[in-house]
């Protein structure tokens, strides 16, 4: 038993190095992905195209507008000479945010049962509106106690990420997003190219048992799995300084339960998919709202409920809640046992379909 | 040696959907031979060796291999069973050696037993001076020859082959079929599937499929002998004068044309078969030599479908 088992895995091993582009997959789609969201994507929005409408022409509203600018958020334009002019400039692109102050700005920022001022802001963009918020709550600059709001109305205190950088949040989770790719495709890649060649014919009329074929063929991806998670982890240290404040050996532990759930899940994608193409095509309908609902790009609890619902099928939700925790909160995986049982409870239903739906026969 | 057929098989069916791709087969395959699956592409020759071992489940009927009943008994029988799929199933991306080795390993050799069975199919089947080269690099023939090394590899009773030569030179052709005769001369029981005529005749026995029914069964000889028609070559300058003139008579059967000759089955009660056609030419004023001839396996073949079916495969270059 153990023989065959370790016979499929040589052969695993053997052709996955001889598989070039497949052994570059295997580092370069976490690399890419580290750079490409550690660097080029970056959901601190800064340097909006902005313009301003100042009716009003006092000190006040330029201090105000200096204010708005040294947030860094917005970067001014030219002044634009009315409201109707702003709109335009808006509806051309050229601008994503605009600012109309007035005239009657200082006797409205007095009287504080109207708004002082007016911001515009392009809602075709997703990210803009956020924005709008944090813009909205810049104080007016102190002036000797005539007016202004001399403090912040909100005093807004990030938990432990408190310069706010993206990378801290994004790198662990992407643990999950680099692992929940790869493991699922390669797996189920690897298992219908040998159904797709014919391979699977022959080795039907040998005496290997399914079960031990499957193990054989997912073992060195066990393998490939913690090489990545320790590449990203190395990368994630070195280039954006994401520290781990969990015990590294809780974090390996979670993700070889994670490892365990996508090669299962990969292997029921095989047994539905006839060829590579499906294969690949029925990992993608995995993987989008895996990326999408799975808590890694926009926050859980704002999605409308039957989403939620959604996402606790899929095991990237429950393996972020528990990266997040080991890495960020340093929680010991002990203490994570709802989202820990929930990725065990999927491993066992993924293997039961998984093993129902393979058998060693054709038809 | 045990007299009890190999293979037993009684009404095999086999469905897909509403296709009835292996219809009520009877089979008695007996051991120590070679038994040869004739027919052309769809008449469901694949569809019975997989039922035959255990790869498909028959919608009807029984089987019975080497004592076992499939596909119940599948598993018992594996080790017994060597299995030649009509493509190249080993690992392109592999040697030669590796592939070897790997199926040693899988069909439960052990370390010994497998370098030394290694050793000496890579002799049997000539693949001493490629066993490092990868299997996807290698020719037709040396690659049907690593399939058989692997299919032999832990001395199977009963060598199931699914049209073995479909992708190899005239050349390999004969020396596999010389291998194929060494194996049953040590023993073992080769079921082969062909669609070429020259490849049936060799076989021990034989059965001819059409359309999913065994149509004809037994020696290659007896077939030939047997066959329900008289045969007349026609030898001619004109031959679509001289089909033309033959064509519509209904004591002709069937009429093939082979280059300058012509080719023809009659109905078996005409008297004198060959001097009725030259009568019947004569008087349409064709110039022909008429002879009687000896049926060949692809008279048998069109007269075992009802005189329905043209030749199988064009004829081969050996």
């Amino acid at each position: 038993m153990l023989e065959r088992i370790a016979a499929v895995t040589v052969k695993e091993v053997r052709q996955l190095a001889r598989d070039r582009v497949t052994f570059g997959l295997i580092v370069g789609i976490p690399l890419m992905q580290m750079l490409l969201f550690g660097y080029a994507i970056n959901f601190d929005v800064r340097n909006l195209r902005a313009a301003v409408v100042d009716e009003a022409r006092t000190r006040l509203s330029r201090e105000y507008v200096a204010a708005l600018e040294a947030s860094g958020v917005v970067e001014f334009d030219a002044p634009s000479a009315g409201v109707h002019e702003l709109q335009r400039r808006m509806n051309s692109g050229e601008i994503s945010v605009g600012v109309h102050i007035p005239p009657d700005f200082e006797r409205r920022v007095i009287d504080r049962s109207r708004t002082a001022a007016q911001l515009i802001v392009d809602g075709s963009e997703p990210m803009v509106d956020n924005v709008a918020r944090g813009l909205a709550a810049v104080p007016l600059p102190r002036r000797d106690g005539r007016y202004g709001t001399a403090t912040p109305v909100l005093e807004l205190r990030t938990e432990y990420n408190p310069e706010r950088r993206t990378a801290v949040q994004i790198v662990p989770a992407l643990i999950g997003v680099i692992l929940n790719m790869t493991m699922m495709i390669f797996t189920a890649a690897a298992v219908v190219r040998e159904r797709e060649r014919g391979n699977l014919e022959l080795l039907i009329t040998t005496p290997i048992r399914s079960w031990e074929l499957m193990t054989g063929k997912l073992l060195p991806y066990v393998g490939i799995g913690l090489v990545q998670v320790t590449l990203v982890l190395t990368v994630g240290s070195l280039l954006f300084d994401v520290p781990v404040n969990g015990r590294l050996a809780d974090l390996y532990l979670a993700a070889l339960l994670f490892i365990a759930a996508t090669l299962t899940l990969g292997l029921v994608i095989s047994t539905l998919a006839r060829t590579q193409f499906q294969a690949f095509q029925l990992a993608f309908f995995v993987m989008l709202p895996s990326i999408l609902l799975s808590g890694f790009m926009f926050p859980f609890d704002g999605m409308p409920k039957p989403a939620q619902w959604l996402a606790q099928v899929l095991p990237l939700t429950h393996f972020n809640e528990l990266v997040r925790g080991i890495v960020l909160r340093g929680a010991p995986i002990g203490d994570l046992g709802r989202p820990a049982l929930k990725l065990v409870a999927f491993l066992l239903v993924a293997l039961a379909i998984a093993t129902m739906r393979f058998r060693k026969r054709l038809d | 040696m045990n007299a009890e057929p190999a293979i037993v098989a009684t009404g095999l069916t086999r469905r897909f959907g509403k296709v009835t791709a292996v219809d009520h087969v009877d089979l008695s395959i007996p051991r120590a031979g070679i038994y040869g699956f004739l027919g052309p592409n769809g008449s469901g020759k694949s569809t019975t060796i997989r039922m035959l071992c255990g790869l498909l489940e028959p919608s009807e009927g029984t089987v019975e291999v080497l004592g076992h009943r499939m596909p119940r008994d599948a598993e018992v029988l594996r080790r017994q069973l060597g299995y030649m799929t009509q493509r190249f199933s080993l690992w392109d991306d592999l040697t030669v050696r590796e592939n070897l080795e790997f199926m040693a390993r899988v069909q439960g050799l052990h370390r010994a037993e497998r370098r030394q069975r290694i050793g000496e199919v890579a002799a049997e089947y000539d693949l001493e001076t490629v066993m490092d080269q990868r299997a996807g690099t290698m020719s037709g023939g040396q690659r049907q020859r690593l399939a058989l090394a692997a299919a032999t590899l832990h001395r199977p009773e009963l060598l199931l082959l699914d049209e073995p030569t479909s992708a190899v030179d005239p050349q390999s052709r004969r020396d596999f079929w010389e291998s194929l005769f060494q194996l049953v001369l040590e023993g073992a029981t080769i079921l082969v599937s062909t669609h070429y005529m020259d490849e049936a005749e060799r076989c021990h026995r034989l059965a001819i499929l059409a359309e999913g029914r065994l149509v004809a069964e037994g020696t290659p000889r007896d077939l030939m002998r047997d066959i329900p028609a008289a045969v007349v070559e026609i030898e001619t300058p004109d031959t679509a004068a001289a089909r033309a003139a033959l064509s519509g008579q209904p004591w002709i059967l069937s009429i093939a044309q082979l280059g300058t000759r012509l080719h023809a089955l009659l109905d078996r009660d005409v008297p004198d078969p060959a001097g009725r056609v030259s009568e019947r030419l004569a008087k349409a004023a064709v110039a022909a030599e008429v002879k009687a001839v000896v049926a060949s396996l692809e008279d048998v073949f069109v007269a075992a479908t009802g005189f329905r079916h043209s030749p199988l495969a064009p004829p081969q270059g050996n």
